[in-house]
C-alpha cells in the first residue's frame, strides 16, 4: 500500500470514529430510559390516571394530553407553514419584503422556547381570553413550530429541480396546476421529514405549556379545546422535581413513553413516505 | 424574400437586469417550415426562442421591450393568455426532460391541464397519434403504462415531441433537441423536424450549423444579441450577404 492509500485509510477510520461518538450518546440515553422505565410500563399506567399523589395510577391524562395537543399543534401550523413556504418559494418575488420574511423565519427558529411560553401566554391566555386551555397551549406550540416547517418545506421545494417547473410551464400549465402536479409530489417527503421533526420536538417541549396548558394535577380528560390537561413533559417536569420521594422508575418510564410515542410519529411519516414515493400523481 | 409569416418581432430589446441581451431584433419567421436560429454561445439563440412563448417570465430581472406577432397578436401585451398561448406555442428543451411518469402520463398530463378530451377512447386516440406522429407507436403500444424514464434518450426525445404535438400547437420551438443524442439518433430526429414542417411551423436552435443546414429552411445568424443576417438557409451557407456570417459559418470564430 503506498502513503496515499495509508493516509485516506487512517482519515475514513478516524471520520468513522468521530460518527460512532455521535451514535453513542443516543443509544445510551435510549438504553438508561428502557433499562430503567420499561419494568413500570404497564397496561394499567398506559391506560389509568395518577393515584396517591402520583406515586401510583399511571399516565393516561398525560398521554391523552401530548396527543391532543399534538393534533391540535398539528392543525394550526401545517396549513400556515406548507402555505406559506409554497408562496415564499413559488409566488413571492424576490425583493426587500421578502427577504425581511425569509430573515425572520430563520431567526425564529432561534427563540428560546421560554418566550415563546410567555408569547403565547400574553397573546392567547391573556389578550384574546382563551384561558390556559388546549386551544392556547396548540396554538404557542404552532408558532413555535412554524418557522422549522416553514424552513424543511422551503428547502423540499427548492430541491426539486427549476425544469420540473419548466416543463410542466412550457406545456401551459398554471402556476398552481404546476405546484400541485409537478413540485408538491416530490417535495413530500421532505416536507413530511421536516414537518414531523418539529412536530416530536413541540411534542417533548415544557417551556411553551407551562402558562398556556399544562395542568399540575387533572385526572379527568378535557371535555373542549377550553380545557387545561396534564402533558407528557410537564408531567415528568413535576414528578421528577416537585413530588418528593418519587419512585425513579415513574420518571423513567414516562420518559419512555414519550419517546415511543414520538417514535410512532416518525413510523408514520415513514410510512407516509414511502406510500407517496409509490404513486406520484394522479 | 416572399414568404408567409408565422411570429414577427418588431424591434426586440431584451434586458438581463442593465445587461441588453437581445438588440433590436426584427425577424420574420415563416409559416410551416423550419427556422434553424444559430450562432455562438451566450448570442441570445434560447433567449429569443424563449420569448415566443413567454418562458422568459419565468426569470426575474428580465425586461422585454418591442413587440411579438403570432397570427397578428402582440404576445407582449400584459392581457396575453400564456396558457392558451404555451399550448399553441410548444416548446421542446435541450435534455429529453420526460415526467418521472407513465409514458401513458407524460402524454396524459397535457390533456389534463387544460381539460381536453374527457372521454377515454378520445385520450387513447390522441395518444396513439401522438406516439405515431413521432414513429413511437410501434415500440410502446404495449408499454404504456412503464415509466417514461426507462426508455432510450431518442426515445423520451420523441416522448417530449410527442407530448407537445397532442395539444395541437401551430409552432414547435426547439431549444438544441439533440445535443444530448448521438449522431445516429440525431440524424432520425431531424428527419422527423423534416416530416413536422408541412403541419407545424418549427423553430430550432443550433449551434451546430451542419444541423442548421441540413434541417432547416431559413436560417437566422445571432451575434451578441443582433440578428446579424436572415435568410435562406441555402443562400446563408453559400452565398452570406454578411462578412461576420461568412466568418462564422466558415468556422472562423464560434
Amino acid at each position: 500500500m503506498n502513503v496515499a492509500k495509508i493516509r485516506e485509510k487512517v482519515a475514513f477510520t478516524i471520520l468513522g470514529l468521530i460518527t460512532l461518538l455521535v451514535v453513542i450518546p443516543i443509544l445510551l440515553t435510549i438504553f438508561y430510559v428502557v433499562k430503567n422505565g420499561a419494568g413500570a410500563v404497564s397496561w394499567e399506567f398506559l391506560t389509568q390516571p395518577p393515584r396517591a399523589g402520583m406515586k401510583q395510577g399511571g399516565i393516561f391524562p398525560a398521554i391523552v394530553g401530548t396527543i391532543l395537543l399534538i393534533i391540535g399543534t398539528m392543525l394550526f401550523s401545517l396549513p400556515l407553514g406548507i402555505l406559506s413556504a409554497i408562496y415564499l418559494v413559488e409566488y413571492a418575488k424576490d425583493n426587500l419584503f421578502t427577504r425581511l420574511i425569509k430573515l425572520s423565519v430563520v431567526n425564529l427558529s432561534g427563540i428560546p422556547s421560554i418566550v415563546y411560553g410567555l408569547f403565547g401566554f400574553t397573546l392567547f391566555v391573556v389578550i384574546l381570553r382563551f384561558g390556559t386551555s388546549i386551544l392556547a397551549g396548540s396554538l404557542t406550540l404552532a408558532i413555535m413550530s412554524l418557522p422549522v416547517i416553514i424552513t424543511a418545506t422551503k428547502e423540499a421545494l427548492e430541491s426539486v429541480p427549476f425544469s420540473f417547473r419548466e416543463i410542466s410551464l412550457s406545456l401551459g400549465a398554471s402556476r398552481w396546476q404546476t405546484i400541485r402536479y409537478c413540485v408538491l409530489p416530490y417535495a413530500i417527503p421532505g416536507i413530511l421529514t421536516g414537518t414531523v421533526l418539529s412536530l416530536s420536538r413541540a411534542a417533548g417541549e415544557t417551556a411553551p405549556i407551562l402558562f398556556t396548558v399544562a395542568a399540575f394535577y387533572l385526572p379527568r380528560l378535557p371535555h373542549s379545546i377550553f380545557d387545561q390537561v396534564m402533558a407528557l413533559p410537564y408531567h415528568l417536569y413535576v414528578i421528577s422535581t416537585q413530588v418528593p420521594n418519587m419512585p425513579m422508575k415513574l420518571s423513567f418510564a414516562t420518559g419512555l413513553v414519550l419517546i415511543g410515542l414520538v417514535f410512532l410519529m416518525n413510523l408514520v411519516s415513514i410510512i407516509l413516505r414511502a406510500h407517496y414515493r409509490k404513486k406520484k400523481l394522479w | 424574400m416572399e414568404y408567409e409569416t408565422k411570429i414577427e418581432t418588431w424591434n426586440l430589446n431584451l434586458y438581463y437586469g442593465d445587461f441588453l441581451a437581445l438588440k433590436n431584433v426584427n425577424i420574420r419567421i415563416p409559416h410551416r417550415n423550419i427556422t434553424a436560429i444559430i450562432g455562438p454561445s451566450g448570442c441570445g439563440k434560447s433567449t429569443l426562442l424563449r420569448c415566443f412563448n413567454r418562458m422568459n417570465d419565468l426569470v426575474e430581472h428580465i425586461k422585454v421591450e418591442g413587440k411579438i406577432f403570432i397570427e397578428g397578436q402582440n404576445i407582449l401585451v400584459p392581457t396575453t393568455d400564456l396558457i392558451y398561448l404555451r399550448r399553441k406555442v410548444g416548446m421542446v428543451f435541450q435534455r429529453p426532460n420526460v415526467f418521472d411518469l407513465s409514458i401513458y402520463n407524460n402524454l396524459r398530463f397535457g390533456l389534463r391541464i387544460h381539460r381536453m378530451l374527457k372521454n377515454k377512447n378520445d385520450i387513447m386516440q390522441a395518444i396513439e397519434n401522438g406516439l405515431e406522429h413521432v414513429g413511437l407507436w410501434k415500440e410502446l403500444k404495449d408499454k404504456l403504462r412503464k415509466n417514461a424514464r426507462t426508455l432510450s434518450l431518442e426515445q423520451q426525445q420523441r416522448l417530449c415531441i410527442a407530448r407537445v404535438l397532442i395539444l395541437k400547437p401551430d409552432i414547435i420551438l426547439l431549444d438544441e433537441p439533440c445535443s444530448a443524442l448521438d449522431p445516429v439518433s440525431t440524424l432520425k430526429i431531424e428527419e422527423l423536424l423534416r416530416a413536422l414542417r408541412t403541419e407545424y411551423s418549427l423553430v430550432i436552435v443550433t449551434h451546430n450549423m451542419q444541423q442548421a443546414a441540413r434541417v432547416s429552411d431559413y436560417t437566422g445568424f445571432l451575434y451578441l444579441g443582433q440578428l446579424v443576417e436572415f435568410g435562406d438557409t441555402d443562400q446563408i451557407f453559400t452565398n452570406p450577404k454578411e462578412k461576420l456570417t461568412e466568418n462564422y459559418i466558415s468556422g472562423h470564430f464560434g
